[in-house]
């Protein structure tokens, strides 16, 4: 049985020291770890950004695509082989911002993946502009004034399109992010576990600090109910975007594999793909 | 008797033009005739001009020709926009209800369709009742149609199929009655030899079937729309799946994540979706992931004329994509060929890991035409190099990420591994790599890398890349590609018949260019001239590209969004010579 040493590799990861990325990788491996997934059983499907890296920093089979197409080829990945545990992963750039129509399109399709998004409020890997999660006001590279847009907030957009299974864990709390990413990963069907992940480098305002001053952490709120989907949605507005923990879970939606018709059992990536002669001349009749 | 004519059925978009024609085009490939039809529609669905234009013959044609021989009018539009096109002495059927004005040079001949269709049953009858007239005029038995009706109609009761049967005999009568029946438009037996009758979108989705694809992703779009559209009812019925994406960036990757997943995977769209797919090209090229992609191209640029002919995306397939990667790229130019080229384009993929883009053009994708029948024989599965889990095994393979995904090798062509396979972990990315997969920039590798997938196709011909025909040291060259073959090959005939000595080089294949056939197909010619839909001449310029010369090339470029006749090469040509 695999351990979380298995889910590692000798690759020394690009980031910063401090990052919060480093928790989520971990919090990742050893999820996979509990849930007794062997590295081949998995599939890491990132895009591009700081965070995007973590599909080489993971023992296990990964795919680092282009920038903000994580959870298309995610999909893909899922499609050819049902048996897989697919995991996609990126940055709040890479997924609310190039990739949000994929997200929110994802979430409609609930295929059965885990997308566990990095959010640090900035750019990292483009050196400090501001990104679709900073705040109002937000200073950064591209916001010399103060960003003047507002901020997008992932947990309520992924609400508002429909989602099975929405959490939100902090790098700082290990123990939650892990069980969050367990659950995700059991969950059948699309979840999300959006990551607030401090940049030490280039966001000074959304610090470690910061995010333990202001996140509501909803396994301590009495008489919360996950499976209230109006309830999640007020407390998302209540708290900013900033409730962490199990914010919403129905795990009676069929999943997308369950409902495509005629879709089988075994993985498509292994099964005999040539036509049966008879098939193929009743197909023809069609055209006679 | 006639071994050939031109029937043409107009009227508004959404009463029944389409379905008319497809009819009378049905019946007669039955018979054994040679079908070749063309829709002219515009991107709106209901009113609105329409025809369908049929080319019938008992000699293979794959072109429509400049005039018509019947035209059959639902309304005075369809008279007033195409009685022009119809031939001296032609015959125009149209519906007395409009008290219809036709040009002199054409004979009239006013049939109550809409009322015989009311004493049948119902108006929207007319559309037999008009195929009664048109059958009576082409010498042939109304009850051609009999097998279809029943098709289309017995699952509503034998009474529809009945009642639509009578409506074509009165037509067929009434025509008679007014003296429709003449022998100078009657057509030829057929031989009755069985074929089928199809676009070259039915034929690439059954190509892809047949090659084993089973994920298909793709976003609707004119006019590629019709492939995921059959697809989504076939491959259910053996294990597969079409997704609706969000858009052609989505079908894109997911059609590469599906192959990388180990599926066989396929997109189709058109111009500006095939733009949007430029960045996850470069993606497969780097990753060395086999994705297949057909592009069913119209008019452009933008939104340009998204209902009509034009070849205009030959360049942005083969140099779209930033940066540089193998590719290859296939331009077949009928059903048949479409069909073919598609079990090629999987194993291609497969076998050289690369993008392989399928070309086709609009008058290809929605005009159906009288085909061959298909053979699964014609279409082989090979997946190239994978490495299973035995062999992994065998070789006291781990899963530490160290399975070389992109050995170095010396056709530079290296081992996949699906994933979830036990012992070939290894990563993939986009960014330069070294052999297990993971990021690396220094200068050495980068050259290596970069000439281990750049040099793949070094060794790659496609066999009958160009299909020449027609005389040797001809006076005239005439090099094609796509739905330009039928008008090409027809105004070769004619010009032949002149006395010209002509001849014709089709292009299969652009990418990698063959540049040894063409040369070898123009050796001797004394005139080259080439024949392209659209305004810059891309094919040309490709030829110049690659170093393809000839002292005496012109081109005849199309870009009003009509397809070639083979009357505008037969023109241009005597010009020339």
């Amino acid at each position: 049985m695999a351990t979380v040493k298995d889910f590692r590799n000798d690759v020394r990861p690009n980031w910063c020291p401090g990052c919060g990325d480093f928790s989520v990788q971990a919090s990742i491996q050893r999820a996979l770890a509990n849930l007794n997934k062997e590295p081949h059983e998995v599939a890491v499907v990132s895009g591009i950004g700081c965070s995007g890296r973590i599909s080489g920093y993971i023992n296990s089979y990964g795919f680092h695509a282009v920038h903000g197409r994580a959870l298309p080829t995610a999909q893909g990945v899922k499609l050819a082989n049902r048996d897989l545990t697919v995991i996609a992963s990126g940055g709040d750039g890479d997924g609310f911002g190039i990739g949000l129509n994929h997200f929110m399109h994802a979430v409609r399709r609930n295929m059965d993946i885990t997308y566990i998004v990095m959010d640090n409020h900035i750019y990292g890997l483009t050196k400090g502009q501001h990104s679709p999660t900073s705040a109002h006001g937000f200073v950064a590279k591209t916001t010399p004034q103060g960003n003047i847009e507002e901020a997008l907030i992932p947990t309520q957009i992924a609400l508002a399109a429909g989602i099975g299974f929405l959490a939100q864990g902090f790098s700082s709390d290990v123990k939650q992010l892990v069980s969050l990413i367990e659950q995700g990963i059991a969950h059948n069907g699309f979840s999300l576990i959006n990551v607030f992940s401090p940049c030490v480098t280039y966001n000074k305002t959304n610090t470690y600090d910061w995010f333990r001053e202001n996140i509501v952490n909803l396994d301590e709120k009495e008489g919360y109910d996950a499976t209230n989907r109006a309830m999640a949605m007020q407390t998302i507005i209540e708290t900013g975007g900033l409730a962490t923990g199990l914010i919403y879970q129905d795990d009676k939606r069929p999943s997308y594999q369950d409902e495509i018709p005629g879709y089988p059992e075994k993985p498509i990536a292994f099964s005999n793909l040539e036509l049966d002669a008879k098939a193929f001349e009743k197909a023809l009749q069609q055209f006679a | 008797m006639l071994d050939q004519l031109s029937w043409k059925v107009g009227g508004q978009q959404g009463e029944g033009v389409e379905s008319t024609g497809e009819t009378f085009a049905i019946a007669l490939n039955r018979k054994g005739y040679f079908v070749y039809s063309f829709r002219h529609f515009s991107s709106r669905i209901k009113g609105g001009h329409s025809n369908d234009k049929v080319r019938v013959s008992v000699h293979r044609y794959r072109a429509i020709v400049d005039y018509t021989d019947v035209l059959l009018a639902f309304d005075q539009e369809t008279i007033d926009l195409n009685g022009s096109d119809v031939r001296q002495d032609g015959i125009i059927i149209a519906d007395s209800k409009f008290n219809p004005v036709a040009p002199d040079h054409a004979r009239l001949f006013s049939v109550p369709l809409t009322k015989i269709a009311e004493d049948c049953g119902s108006a929207i009858m007319k559309n037999m009742v008009s195929l009664g007239a048109s059958a009576c005029v082409l010498g042939l038995k109304p009850d051609i149609f009999q097998e279809v009706l029943e098709e289309r109609f017995l699952r509503k009761g034998q009474k529809v199929v009945d009642q639509n049967m009578e409506a074509i005999q009165k037509g067929f009568d009434y025509m008679k009655e007014l003296g429709g029946a003449d022998d100078n438009f009657a057509l030829t037996p057929a031989d009755g030899t069985k074929h089928l009758f199809m676009t070259c979108n039915e034929a690439v989705a059954l190509g892809a079937l047949a090659a084993g694809s089973r994920i298909m992703a793709a976003y609707p779009i004119t006019p590629a729309s019709e492939v995921m559209e059959y697809l989504i009812k076939q491959l259910p019925k053996v294990g597969g799946a079409v997704v609706q994406t969000e858009d052609e960036i989505a079908a894109m990757t997911m059609t590469i994540g599906a192959a990388y997943g180990g599926a066989r995977a396929f997109t189709c769209t058109s111009g500006p979706g095939l733009a949007l797919m430029m960045e996850a090209i470069g993606l497969s090229g780097m990753t060395e992931t086999p994705v297949v992609v057909i592009d069913t191209q119209r008019g452009g640029p933008s939104t340009g004329l998204p209902t009509k002919q034009e070849q205009s995306d030959y360049l942005a397939a083969l140099f779209g994509t930033h940066g540089e990667i193998p590719k290859i790229v296939l331009t077949p130019s009928t059903p048949e060929e479409c069909f073919t080229a598609v079990g090629d384009a999987f194993n291609l993929a497969e076998k050289y890991q690369c993008p392989v883009i399928v070309m086709t053009d609009l008058q290809m994708a929605l005009n159906k035409q009288t085909t061959d029948v298909f053979k699964l024989d014609d279409i082989k599965i090979d997946r190239g190099l994978i490495a299973t889990e035995e062999d992994l095994q065998r070789e006291n393979e781990h899963d530490s990420g160290e399975f070389k995904r992109y050995e170095f090798t010396e056709n530079g062509v290296s081992r996949r591994v699906f994933p979830g396979t036990k012992g070939g972990i290894h990563h993939v990315t986009g960014v330069e790599h070294m052999e297990n997969g993971r990021p690396f920039e220094a200068p050495a590798n980068r050259k290596k890398m970069m000439e281990k997938r750049l040099n793949k196709l070094d060794d790659f011909s496609l066999e009958g890349a160009v299909v020449r025909t027609g005389d040797e040291n001809p006076d005239l060259l005439i090099v094609g590609i796509g739905a330009n073959v039928g008008a090409i090959g027809e105004a070769m005939a004619r010009l032949q018949h002149d006395g010209l000595k002509v001849a014709h080089a089709q292009l299969h294949a652009l990418l990698p260019f063959p540049v040894k056939e063409l040369e070898a197909a123009m050796s001797g010619a004394r005139h080259v001239v080439v024949v392209e839909n659209n305004a810059t001449g891309q094919v040309r310029h490709l030829m110049s590209h690659f170093g393809v010369q000839h002292d005496n090339m012109s081109s005849l470029l199309k870009y009003d969004g009509r397809p070639f006749l083979p009357v505008d090469i037969y023109n241009y040509c005597k010009g020339l010579v």
